[in-house]
């Protein structure tokens, strides 16, 4: 038989898998009337610190919050969120530096979504590729610490690019590392201009109301749409 | 470096969608990269000849085209691909713009290859 050439259009996303479970995902939360925060940041940024101060405050006032926190092999994490009260449940990931809808789904298998407010999600220690990986989350809070230099966001426009929120952590060691705000704030307006920063310091409790109240107004706004 | 991941999906996609459109050998992929996928081309390249191995794909070149990132302006009304992804300005008029519009994209966008004769679609 005489073949012929041939050019044929096929335009798919090469994620598609992954999209189409995150999609799912958001639709079943979205149902549950569960509000769903997906937390990337370079290892030690401060999220499993932040997130433990958070979850104490929200449960605190009587919010019904539980979380899932990626890492490559512990599970030391998932041991430091449960001192806030809340359900944890750790994914290890092994080899992989990211979190995937697949394993957000298999994680939360067994939970009943319509008994949470809201669920937190800690992915990997990684600035580049949790950017890829929707989560079905309904926004995404990026953190940097001071002591990683003002000049950060610019050097990951990718990952700032597809967040929703930049957190600025332990801002209580601002001064001691000479971490220059105004510089901070020019790098995020150049990669990402209108996206909020917060400040916040879990060690103070610095900035953690301004959070706590964003968390409430988005929530409320997710349950309108 | 999740590109090994990403080539291996890729793989996956093409030989799944070689195999619906009827082709029966590819000779390329041509993929679209955005400048803000966060996928390394280099990186992608040296995945994808690992990926494909061994599969129905083994050998088809790699076609990569870049897709700028795409602003949309509000002070000129009008969208402006970048020269890079920072700053994220408008290039006529400086206004500055987080209304992305492209370049985050990773899409495999066509395969070239050869069908039987009638290309049984
Ligand atoms: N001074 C100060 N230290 C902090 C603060 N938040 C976190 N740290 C410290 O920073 C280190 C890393 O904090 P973690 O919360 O574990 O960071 P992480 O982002 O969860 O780290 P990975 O999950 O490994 O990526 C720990 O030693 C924390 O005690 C803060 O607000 N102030
Ligand atoms: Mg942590
Ligand atoms: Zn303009």
């Amino acid at each position: 038989m005489t073949m012929t050439p041939r050019i044929v259009e096929i335009r798919q996303n090469v994620l598609k898998k992954n999209d189409l479970l995150a999609r799912e995902l958001r639709e079943r939360f979205r149902t549950a009337g569960v509000y769903v925060v997906n937390l990337v940041s370079a290892p030690g940024a401060g999220k499993t610190t932040a997130l433990t101060e958070l979850m104490r405050r929200l449960a605190g006032a009587g919010w019904r919050v539980a979380a899932v926190v990626g890492d490559l092999a512990t599970d030391n994490d998932a041991e430091r969120l449960r001192a806030s009260g809340a359900a944890v449940r750790q994914i290890t990931t092994g080899t992989v530096c990211h979190l995937e809808a697949e394993m957000v789904a298999r994680a939360i298998e067994g939970w009943d979504l319509g008994s949470l407010d809201f669920l937190f999600i800690e992915n990997v220690g990684n600035l580049v590729c949790p950017a890829s990986y929707d989560l079905g989350e309904n926004e995404r809070a990026v953190l940097f610490s001071v002591t990683e230099g003002e000049d950060k966001p610019e050097k990951y426009p990718t990952l700032i690019n597809s967040a929703d929120l930049a957190v600025v952590t332990k801002i209580d060691l601002a001064e001691a590392v000479g971490f220059d705000r105004r510089r901070f704030q020019e790098a995020v307006e150049r990669v990402r201009p209108g996206i909020e920063v917060l400040e916040i310091s879990a060690r103070t409790g610095a900035g953690l109301d301004r959070w706590l109240e964003r968390l409430l107004a988005g929530r409320a706004a997710a349950r309108v749409r | 470096m999740h590109e090994l991941s990403i080539a291996h999906q890729l793989v996956e996609l093409a030989v799944e969608n070689a195999d619906r459109m009827g082709l029966r050998r590819v000779t390329a992929l041509h993929v679209r990269v955005g400048a803000l996928s966060g996928v390394v081309q280099e990186a992608l390249r040296f995945a994808y000849d690992i990926a494909a191995a061994g599969t129905a794909v083994e050998g088809a070149r790699l076609i990569i085209e870049d897709v700028p990132v795409v602003i949309y302006c509000p002070a000129c009304r009008a969208e402006r691909s970048l020269p890079a992804p920072v700053p994220a300005r408008c290039p006529v008029c400086g206004t500055p713009s987080g209304d992305v519009r492209a370049g985050r994209e990773l899409e495999l966008y066509a395969l070239e290859g050869e069908a039987d004769e009638e290309g049984n679609r």
